[in-house]
Parts: structure tokens; sequence; C-alpha cells
């Protein structure tokens, strides 16, 4: 009876309108967003004691665009991949940013100069995490490839090619295994001739190539056999072989880098709440803890706070071997590409 | 479910007379009764009518705003888009004059680089980049950059040199297809949303042409071919099971009925997903078929157009199932008997006597199949891959990656034309009075 009582008073509580939420935060959820949760949100909930409400999408820009036209505003901070990033802010769907006020790394230096230069690179945004696309093989199929080369090599390398199935990323692969090289990469892909050379690329391994559709299937398509090298988000094959100990091995030749950004949405009815949010959350010991899901941290005062066995397993220890996803070129040609990308499919 | 579906014909014999059989009859009585009775008959009527209306408001409300709203919206925006209309009015009245070749005036540019600066505050500038750029690529970045550049330039600057000021700012803006590229993505209302959804487009001279990607109309035609397949499917595995169901002890048939039921209690998202651990490389099915030495590698089951049809055959099976089940149940079985006794073969009095009757119930499930299967869209994009896409998927990528809804409003609407036209087809031919859902 006395459970019954609870219960009743927790959906009373919940379902009251006193007890509205004070601020909307949006993330990708999973591991990820857990480790958003302990880090970033939890310490600011003790700290100012605002109410969060903590919610998943899977990115993109649709939602944002759909709650700005319909001036229904439900999100107030979103974490925005820096590939939408470019155009959720110029189509209006973000506010601009102060950056002026974030506050110094924990060493005292200056938040402009704390940050790493792509983190504060749009009005809209303050960076959040890097985190790459890299393929990983399953070790117990014998020696794995090593290059973005051997991935494309069908030969040397016999077996299922996991991709996620659009255009990104497979497209600067191609055309880096196929011998551009990696600053040459978008130049040449804005050309009806680089365009066409990825994908001549890609046709000497389309027979090979199992195509999914959401991260969250990478490590189990490699787990399962359903492929023997995966295209994959650097954190999902990390926390495989962290707590699954799957026997996976992350290659980092060539891979596709990009930030996270906390942005706050354009008409959000708590900005300076959400600003508060964001200045406690890129400070520099939350951001740190991003390395739970090995993602790296945008200042680099947090990244003198790891330890050096877990600095090995983030991309900002990889950066010069990788290539910075190009949000501008995307917003320019993601379309158009997509476009092509799924006739070619089809064919 | 046979009694939900005879509560619900009850229901409607009640309330029939109060659409179509009370008119006959008071027509017919109104000659014997004298005034006030037909008067007091006349409001009883109203008052009935009245009644009925009431009862299905609440739906009709459900339906204006969740069914009939959105399908006008869509509708709507498939024909209208004003984004550049309502951004750069000016600029597009002044190109008006302009003849297509060569650079437009100077006046125009001036016009331009003003409502550039004036987006770049406004932070609209975005929007239009994106409808530029979905006729040239590449235009999205230019226009951005040019309206940043332009945010830091004085007015009085852009009033005197704004011409210069754009031209130096991109060198694209000296080209005549970026100004064509504007002024026809002008008009409010446009018809180039449809045409691109069949794979069309207007040439420099207004003509149309096909485009440069073939796509939308390999994708309908591919969406079609699945959902023929899996409705002939349906069929096929539906039909016996029915007609077991309909002949066997209640008993039985309840038993059976549940397993049918089954999957409609079971989240669409765990069907499909346990199709994936059933299917995938080192699924159930593949290690059976090794262990059986069947084979020695793993067979490619999932993320194919096999899965798709397969995992989508099952989901929908009961759709098949339930009406011809309530369909065969009312069908007396004496007719075969009779046919039989009198020297038919089973196999012909099925053909002859059976099958005709059952159509009803055929017919309901094939077209309640068909048209689901249309527009199906979670389970290809889980275990479609590459081959199996129907057309959905596509509609969602407009909607959720490339965000270009009017597109994606004139692909839905083109398939709720086609799937208007099929019903339309089957009215013809089989006829809509032969449907029965139960």
């Amino acid at each position: 009876m006395k459970q019954q009582l609870t219960l009743l008073a927790a959906i009373a509580l919940t379902a009251s309108p006193l007890m509205a939420q004070d601020l909307t935060i949006t993330s990708f959820g999973g591991a990820y967003g857990a480790a958003q949760q302990k880090h970033m949100i939890d310490p600011f909930v003790a700290e100012t004691g605002v109410n969060v409400l903590f919610e998943d999408y899977g990115g993109g820009v649709a939602e944002m665009k759909a709650q700005v036209e319909a001036g229904n505003i439900l999100w107030d901070v979103v974490d925005v991949e820096v590939i939408d990033l470019e155009r959720a802010c110029a189509e209006g769907y973000l506010e601009i940013i102060d950056q002026s006020v974030l506050p110094e790394g924990d060493d005292g230096t200056v938040a402009a100069d704390d940050f790493i230069e792509d983190a504060l690179a749009n009005e809209c945004g303050v960076g959040n995490i890097v985190w790459s696309i890299v393929f990983a093989y399953n070790t117990e199929n014998g020696p794995g490839p090593q290059s973005i080369g051997d991935f494309f090599d069908v030969e040397a390398f016999p077996g299922k090619r996991g991709l996620r199935k659009r255009p990104q990323v497979n497209m600067e692969w191609a055309l880096i295994a196929d011998g551009v090289a990696p600053e040459d990469v978008y130049e040449t892909l804005a050309t009806d001739e680089g365009q066409a050379r990825a994908f001549t690329k890609l046709d000497t391994i389309v027979d090979d190539i199992v195509w999914y559709d959401s991260w969250s299937q990478a490590p189990v398509l490699l787990n399962d056999g359903g492929a023997s090298m995966v295209q994959s988000a650097n954190g999902r094959i990390f926390a495989a072989m962290k707590e699954d100990n799957a026997p996976f091995e992350i290659v980092w030749d060539s891979h596709v880098y990009d930030l996270d950004v906390w942005a706050i949405m354009k008409g959000s009815e708590n900005v300076d709440l959400a600003m508060d949010f964001i200045k406690s959350a890129t400070r520099t010991v939350p951001l740190s803890g991003m390395q739970d899901v090995a993602y790296g941290p945008t200042r680099v005062s947090a990244q003198a706070l790891l330890p050096d066995s877990v600095k090995k397993d983030l991309p900002t220890a990889h950066l010069d071997e990788g290539l910075k996803a190009d949000g501008i070129f995307w917003a320019d040609f993601g379309e158009s590409l997509g476009e092509k990308f799924n006739e070619w499919l089809l064919k | 479910m046979t009694s939900a579906a005879q509560a619900l014909r009850t229901q409607r014999n009640k309330a029939l007379p109060i659409g179509g059989d009370t008119h006959d009859i008071m027509t017919n009585s109104i000659n014997t009764l004298n005034k006030e009775d037909a008067a007091n008959a006349a409001r009883e009527v109203r008052k009935r009518r009245l009644q009925a209306f009431l009862f299905v408001v609440p739906l009709l409300v459900f339906l204006v705003f969740a069914f009939v709203a959105p399908i006008t919206t869509m509708l709507y925006r498939s024909i209208h888009n004003p984004t550049v209309a309502n951004l750069v009015p000016d600029t597009l009245i002044l190109l008006e004059d302009w003849s297509g070749e060569g650079m437009p005036d100077d006046s125009v540019l001036l016009q331009f680089a003003a409502d550039m600066k004036r987006m770049a505050n406004d932070r609209t500038s975005g929007q239009l980049a994106d409808e530029i750029n979905r006729a040239l690529p590449g235009m999205s970045s230019v226009t951005k950059s040019t309206a940043r550049a332009l945010r830091r330039v004085e007015d009085e600057d852009i009033a005197a040199n704004g011409a210069t000021i754009l031209l130096e700012a991109n060198k694209r803006w000296a080209e005549a297809a970026t100004w064509r590229a504007i002024r026809d993505a002008g008009p409010i209302y446009t018809s180039s949303y449809y045409l691109t959804a069949v794979d069309l487009e207007r040439d420099r001279d207004g003509g149309i042409v096909q485009r440069d990607t073939q796509i939308y109309v390999k994708l309908y035609t591919k969406t079609l071919k699945m959902a023929v397949i899996i409705t002939v499917l349906t069929m096929v595995l539906g039909y016996p099971l029915a007609f077991f169901m309909a002949h066997a002890s209640s008993a039985l048939a309840n038993f059976l009925m549940v397993f049918v039921l089954l999957p409609f209690w079971t989240s669409l998202l765990v069907r499909t997903t346990s199709w994936i651990a059933l299917l995938q490389a080192g699924g159930v099915v593949n290690s059976t078929l090794m262990w059986l030495g069947v084979t020695d590698e793993p067979i490619e089951l999932l993320y194919n157009e096999f899965s798709t049809i397969l995992a989508m055959t099952h989901i929908l099976l009961p759709f098949m199932v339930l009406p011809l089940y309530a369909v065969m149940r009312g069908i007396d079985n004496s007719y075969m008997r009779a046919a039989i006794s009198m020297g038919s073969s089973p196999l012909a009095a099925w053909y002859r006597i059976y099958l005709p009757m059952s159509l009803p119930g055929l017919s309901a499930g094939a077209l309640l199949v068909f048209i689901i299967s249309i527009g199906y869209y979670i389970t290809p994009a889980l275990v479609g891959g590459t081959d199996g896409q129907m057309i959905s998927n596509i509609i969602a990528f407009h909607m959720q990656v490339s965000n270009n809804w009017e597109l994606a409003a004139a692909l839905g609407s083109l398939l709720l034309v086609l799937i208007v036209l099929l019903y339309w087809l089957f009215d013809r031919f089989v006829g809509t009075d032969n449907l029965k859902l139960g």
C-alpha cells in the first residue's frame, strides 16, 4: 500500500505543471550520453539545483528545423555534430554564443587559447569532444588491414567490409585509397571527375560491402562475423573492446575526425540558463571525463589531465594521421552527393 | 476477433436505417400520415441523425487534425516554396528584365548585395544558401561566406559599390548560371519538385529534359515490384492457413488465431531485429546450415532484397489472414458438399464455388497488404541493405538528412496518387463492393 502511494505521488509530481523542467538538454544517448550525464549534467545539477531533462536524438538538423518553423521550441541545449552545425547556424536554428564569457582553463589559460582551434570556429557552438570515424578489424581472422589502401584491397584482405550507408567518409576514403593526398580530398570531391573517381574506386569493393544504417550496428557486425572490418565511430569499438573484451583492433590511418559542440536552440526560453550549463560543461574537468567513451576533450588543459595509457586511444592523439571532416563541403554537396550515392547504390 | 467483428457488423446494421432506409419508409408512409405525425417522424429522424453524427464527431475531429490537415499541408508544400521570394523580393523583381544570358545589370547586383547584408544580420542567409545550392551544388558555402563578408561592410559602401564588393567576395557571382539559379528559385509556386520526383528537370529554355541523376522512377518501380511479391507471398501463405482455421474446431481455430495475432502484440522493432538475429552471418539460420553441412561458409541472407521481403511478408501476414478467415467463416460448407455430391472434383468445386465466395476476403487482404507495404519504412531501413531500399527510405532521407522537405512532399504526394490510382483500378476490375474486412 505504501509503495502504491509513493508511486502515485511520483506520478502526480511528474505530471504536475508546477514541476516543469527548467532545462532540456538533448544529445546522442548511449555510452556517450551516460558520460555526459556523469561528468557534465550531474555536477551542474548538484551545483545549481536546476531540473534537467536529458533527451536523446539521432543528429541532423530536421528536428531543429521543425521546432523553429513551428515556433515550438522543446530543447534548450543541444549537442550538434560540426557537420550539421554550419547549416543549423546559418539557417537560424541556433543562438549566437558569446565565446568571451567562457571560463578559463583550470591551469589559468584563457578560454580562447585553451580550446583547440576548431572548437570555437563556429559562432553558434562550443566544442565538446573530438570524435572520429575509424575502421577496425577482428583480430581472430589473422593479420588485419593496416591502411585505408588495405581496406580497399579485397585480394590481400578478403572479407566483408561494413560501411555506413551514406556518402560521407566513404567518398573521402575512396579517394585517399586511390592515391589522392588527404589535403586535396575535398577539393577533388567538389569536381564531377573527382566524384566519378570515388565511385569507381568504391566499385572495386562493392561486392564485399555490407551497408548498415546506424553506428550501433558496426561493432555487432564485427562481432558476429557479418563483416571482417567495419567503419565505426571510435568510441563504439573502444567500448566493445573495453567492456566486452572484444578481439578488435582500431586502425587510425586516414581516420576522419570531427567535433561535437554544445549549442543553444534559437528561441529557447532559457538562454541564460543554457549558457550557464555550457560554461559549466566545457570546463576542464567535465571535458576530461569524455575519455570514458574514448572521445578527446576540446581543451588543452583537459588533455593534460589524461593518463598516458588513455591518451593513445583518443582521436586527439592521432590527429596528424587523420583528416578533418569538412562541414562546409558537406553542407554544399551533402544533398547532391546523397542523391548520386543512392543512384550508385541502385545500379 | 470474430465476436468483435460481429459486434461491429451489428453496430453498422443498427446505424444504417438512420442513413438510407428511414428515408424510404418516410416517403412511402407520408401519404398515409397526417401532418403532425409526419412532422413528429421527421423530428425523430433528425434527432437520430444528430445522435449518429455526435457519435462520430470525435473521430471526425481527430481525422481532420491527424489526417486531412497534414496531408493537405504536404500536398501544398510540394508546390509552394516562398523561401527565396520572401528573402530577396526586390532582387527577383529586378531580375525579371534580365534575358538570362550574360551578366545581369549592376542594379541587380547592388540590390542583391543589400539583401545579402540584411540576411547576414537576420541570420537567414543560410536559407537562401540552401535553396541556391539545390540547383548549383557548392553555392551554399559561397552564399554564406559572401554574407559573412558583407556583414562587416557599411551600408553606404554597399549602396555605392555593392556590385564590385559582391564580385570580389566570390567569383561565382560573375557567372550567369548563378543568377539563373536565383531567378529560377524565385517563383512561389513551382512544379520543379514534381519534375525532380520523376527524374526530370527544366533546361535553360524551359523545356523538360531527363536529369543527370536517375533514381526516383527506379525506386517507385522497385517499390511496386516488392509490394506485389509480398502480396502474392502473403496470399500463398495466408490462404491455406485461413482455410484450415475456418474448417477446424473452434478450440483449435482460436488456438491458431493466437499465433496469427502474436506478431501484432510484439513490437515491430523487436520483430524486425529478431530477423537480424536469425539471418545474420553468424545467426541461427546460417549456423544450422553450416552444422548440417549444407554450406561451408555463411550465405548472405541479410541486408538485401530477400531479407526485406521475408521480414515484411512475416509482418504483414496477419493483414491477409484476418479478413480471409472472417470471410471463410461465413461461407456455408453445404455449397461445397453439394457440388462434390453432384460429381464435381474437390479441386473444381473449390475453384468454381469456394474461391469466388472467398474472393472478397482475398481482395481485402491483398489491398491491405499491398498498400501498407508500398509505404513501409522501418523494416527496409533495418534489414534492407542496398537492394532492399524502397521509396519511403529516400523520402526519409530528404526529410531527415538533406532537409529538402518540398521534394519529400512531392515524392510522398506521388506515392499517394499512385495508391489512389491503384485503388481506382482495383475498383474498376474487382469492385470495392467485393471487399470484406470481416
